[in-house]
């Protein structure tokens, strides 16, 4: 099954948010990746066309994804790799699993990887007695914690040192219990050495990809760390999970959409590691997998292709539409109830578990656009959300006082002379009861605002009717 | 300047939103004055609500229905003119999806699209005003709204008009490119986090300094005058439109008026 | 069907496509062949001495180290110097490169161990495949010659790169790998020393891989 998901308690999960003052600490976090992205841009003078090439390269490649597929799966298998393909999550867990079983793998060291979480990998691993150690960072400190990630690329971006430190003390048993673990640098420190251990014992390595290259059947992996590396050339075993949509054509064109990744990620111009990889070590080679499998996964994926939602498939993850979006930066990530959050998560979990589950997300925008604006792929995030939107309420999924308000509303609005009588005597009567202090604190019906905000009180007649007065003129 | 006594005025529909028609009424009328000062006849067509609502709701049908009585409302207009930078992105930017299996009111609602403009931006723009002849004592901050910055390009035009405004010093925020939260139903939809997005953009307002909130739409001014109201600080929040104009017998957005106006 | 079957038959049924339309099949054989260049950034364009200054810039930004040297036979003292400045231990483990394997290493007092690393080395040294100027990265292949557990196991990485392999931008890279033969399994960009911000988007050096990358370039003889 696709890894369990609360989209659906998102009012829930957006009211407990707001009242978790950890996460005030998030909103300095993602203006600091908003500055570093503009300035990353700003250094590059080709960076906006190098965006409009990027977003060419994926519709390109998306046109003609069968082809391309076949053409990766030729390479990848010539060079010693097996393909493996997956239709859900429970074909790709399933194959993964049995790999890992066949070679009787006790420990598994883990990449970051959106598509693994998706399908709910870790647990499956789990269920099958196999340990599955995250190495990144930030997803084995939310490992740790039995939590999910919280962010794409910096998946613990919602906790504090103290929660890191908590978290190795209670994993981290054999160390002395007294060691001081306040500073950062002893965190890494800890988890590097840790987590060494387990990339030198580990029977397979997984990882996903951030592209599939057709031309050459690589894999690419990019990390800051270094752990996606580790995981690859260190067991045995090296198996890359990726949805279908990863494959690009050619080396070239990987080149044009790095340059946008990383600026768009973290506002560095290149990633500290970034490595193409196709099949298991050659003859020669002193270190490497001696077997490489990448298993394929669709998951929602070809739906996707021919509908609404094509230009979603262009999104190469990195994280820079949730670090400008004033919802995340408010409520975080967790709070969306799944794997993905932001504005891309709030497009692409109803395409994988459907609009009754998951097209409340898309209710939670302002529609400011600032996602748009900053993706490197240009998916039109904004109209996309609007899909969703318009999706939920033909189905009858938008909440039934809701649909009142906006059904009277709408009664109104299309007949604008009804509109302009029945608005003047509410903004006169308003006005009237306003006038002390030109504002209310509250208001029947409108208590979602007056909450936190006073409302301005209308200044009487309406400007249409004043102008009539005014002019003199019937139209 | 004034047109020509031989070529007739431009003709300009005043669009002047449903939150300017209900709530203030003396924003319309400083866009007519400032639309009227740079040569253009002004006509103000039976209007109701530009359908954002509708259509930020998912709710499609209705968008197609009032859009296309917007459409034949303005139809004896050169252009159509909106104090808002949301109402204009709705019209300007989004009528036209409306009808994109429909290829001839497609064409027209393209054409009606067309001639559709932001205040600010159609007067420093279009009609080439570069200064107005207006005062205003004052620091001002300028919040540029989303739809008018990211949908209609509207930032520099506001300020170069702002900055020939005798007495009136504006000061950038901290985020200009940030939203404030209010994204209209969504200010009561999710009214909380509306609250907690405005919180951030009240604290930007007011470490500036500044005595004055000046902005192109009047949603964005009242969610962000509400909050700081309700925080008890003092910042008068006024549309650029009015600032322009020079109005100056209309209190601040969410002020006590003098006397009652009829 | 299998699920290969049918995720090709879904992914064509949704581009309406049967596979077999020859434009569709030539457009991408032709650019598998061809492989087309988009956008390649001035920054990394220019003569040899103006990509050697950007380089540096470049890698000096991503928290790297590096110098010139002048010949290969002056690396064994520019390795010894920096172990010795950075307190490092005077070990070195390279791998089968010939061009780093006849260099006198123990003449400059360093300890030499040959082959891939299991975890216990502070430093090694490799030979890079090519360095890209404009973002200071390096492109090392897979191999006996420079083995991958060198750039990724020690605390210490030190690269050395041969002027004449500094090219631009990443599609020279690439142009690069594709001549290279034999044909290696890997290609790895490295830029800086390891980092990471995961704790309170704190900027730390060294998470899994090396804390320290030193690149020195040999000019071109």
């Amino acid at each position: 099954m696709t890894a369990a998901a609360t989209p659906s308690r998102f009012r829930e999960n957006i009211a407990a948010a707001l009242g978790d003052e950890r996460l005030r600490g998030l909103s300095p976090h993602v203006q600091s990746l908003i500055a570093a992205r503009a300035e990353a841009a700003a250094r590059l003078p080709e960076f906006e066309a190098l965006r409009d090439s990027a977003r060419a390269i994926k519709d390109h490649a998306l046109a003609h994804l069968d082809l391309y597929l076949e053409a990766f799966e030729r390479k990848a298998t010539e060079a010693g790799g097996q393909v493996h393909y997956a239709r859900d999550a429970a074909e790709a867990t399933a194959t993964i699993v049995d790999l890992c079983k066949a070679h009787g793998a006790k420990t598994v060291v883990k990449g970051k990887s959106m598509v693994s979480e998706e399908i709910g990998l870790n647990a499956a691993l789990d269920r099958a007695g196999i340990a599955a150690v995250e190495t990144d960072l930030g997803e084995y400190v939310v490992q740790l914690r039995e939590e999910r990630p919280s962010h794409i690329i910096a998946p613990a971006i919602h906790l504090t040192r103290k929660d890191y430190e908590a978290a190795f003390r209670r994993a981290h048993r054999d160390l002395p219990a007294d060691r001081d673990l306040s500073q950062p640098e002893r965190l890494l420190a800890e988890a590097r050495a840790i987590l060494r251990a387990k990339f030198l014992a580990a029977d397979v390595g997984i990882t996903g990809a951030n592209f599939l290259v057709a031309e050459t059947g690589a894999a690419i992996v990019v990390t800051n760390e270094g752990n996606g590396d580790l995981c690859q050339v260190l067991p045995k075993v090296h198996i890359v999970v990726a949805s279908i949509e990863k494959v690009v054509p050619t080396l070239n064109d990987v080149a044009q959409i790095l340059r946008v990744l990383a600026r768009s990620a973290t506002g560095q111009d290149m990633a500290v590691y970034t490595t193409a990889a196709v099949g298991p070590r050659r003859p020669g080679d002193p270190d490497g997998p001696e077997e490489w499998h990448v298993v394929l996964v669709d998951n929602g994926r070809s739906a996707m292709l021919g509908g609404p939602f094509r230009d979603m498939l262009r999104c190469i993850r990195c994280g820079a539409c949730m670090n400008h979006c004033p919802v995340y930066e408010t409520i975080g990530g967790l709070a969306y109830g799944w794997i993905y959050a932001g504005p891309m998560g709030a497009v692409l979990t109803p395409s994988l578990i459907g609009v009754a589950e998951g097209g409340a997300l898309a209710t939670a925008s302002t529609l400011c656009g600032r996602c748009e604006a900053a993706c490197p792929m240009r998916i039109p995030l904004p109209a996309l959300l609007r899909q969703w939107r318009e999706r939920a309420f033909a189905r009858a999924l938008t909440p039934a006082g809701e649909r009142f308000a906006l059904g009277l509303w709408a009664f109104f609005a299309k007949r604008p002379a009804l509109y302009r009588l029945t608005t003047g005597l509410a903004t006169r009567a308003l006005a009237l009861v306003g006038r002390a202090r030109g504002r209310f604190s509250w208001l029947p019906f409108a208590s979602g605002w007056t909450r936190s905000r006073d409302l301005a009180a209308p200044q009487g007649a309406t400007f249409q009717s004043r102008w009539r007065a005014k002019s003199g003129r019937v139209k | 300047m004034a047109a020509e006594t031989e070529k007739p005025p431009i003709r300009v529909g005043l669009f002047v939103t449903c939150l300017v028609d209900l709530i203030r009424p003396s924003v319309g009328f400083a866009a007519v004055k400032l639309l009227e000062d740079a040569g253009c006849e002004v006509v103000v067509p039976s209007q109701s609500c530009c359908g954002q609502p509708a259509f930020n709701s998912g709710d499609r049908a209705t968008a197609r229905a009032i859009a296309l009585k917007t459409i034949d409302a303005f139809a004896g207009c050169d252009y159509v003119v909106a104090p808002s930078g949301s109402c204009a992105g709705m019209l300007a930017k989004h009528y036209p999806e409306l009808f994109a299996d429909e290829p001839e009111l497609l064409r027209k609602a393209a054409a009606f699209a067309d001639k559709c403009w932001e205040l600010t931006s159609f007067l420093v723009d279009r009609l080439g005003v570069t200064a107005v002849a207006a005062r205003c004592e004052g620091v001002a901050a300028y919040h540029d709204s989303c739809a008018g910055l990211r949908e209609m390009g509207v930032k520099s035009q506001p300020r170069a008009l702002l900055a020939s405004v005798e007495g009136l010093r504006l000061v950038e925020l901290q985020d200009g490119g940030a939203c404030c939260g209010f994204g209209g139903v969504f200010s009561v939809k999710h009214g909380a986090l509306s609250g907690a997005i405005v919180e951030r953009k009240a604290a930007d307002v007011a470490a500036t300094g500044a005595d004055t909130l000046i902005a192109g739409d009047l949603g964005c001014l009242m969610n962000i005058a509400g909050r700081l109201q309700r925080q008890g600080r003092v910042v008068k929040a006024r549309h650029v439109a009015e600032v322009l104009a020079g109005v100056s017998d209309e209190p601040p957005i969410g002020e006590a008026a003098a006397r009652v106006k009829p | 069907m299998n699920a290969r079957d049918e995720i090709f038959a879904a992914v064509r049924r949704s581009l309406g496509v049967t596979g077999n339309e020859a434009p569709r099949r030539a457009a991408v054989e032709a650019r598998l062949a061809a492989t087309p260049t988009g956008i390649i950034p001035r920054r990394g364009r220019g003569e040899a001495a103006e990509r050697l200054a950007t380089f540096k810039a470049e890698a000096a930004r991503a928290e790297a180290s590096v110098v010139e040297a002048a010949a290969l036979a002056d690396l064994p003292a520019e390795v010894a110097r920096f172990l010795a400045e950075n307190h490092l231990p005077a070990t070195l483990r390279v791998g089968d490169d010939a061009r780093l394997a006849a260099l006198p290493w123990e003449a400059a007092a360093l300890e030499i161990s040959r082959g891939p690393s299991d975890g216990d080395d502070a430093n090694a040294a490799s030979a890079a495949f090519a360095g890209v100027a404009e973002s200071g990265t390096l492109a090392l292949v897979s191999g006996a010659d420079n083995p991958t557990t060198l750039a990724f196991l020690p605390e210490t990485h030190i690269v050395v790169l041969f002027a004449a392999d500094l090219v631009g931008d990443y599609e020279s890279a690439f142009a690069k790998l594709r001549a290279a033969r034999p044909s290696p399994r890997a290609l790895n960009f490295i830029t800086g020393p390891s980092r990471s911000a995961d704790i309170e988007e704190t900027l730390l050096i060294g998470a899994h891989g090396p804390r320290r990358l030193h690149v020195i370039v040999v000019a071109a003889s």
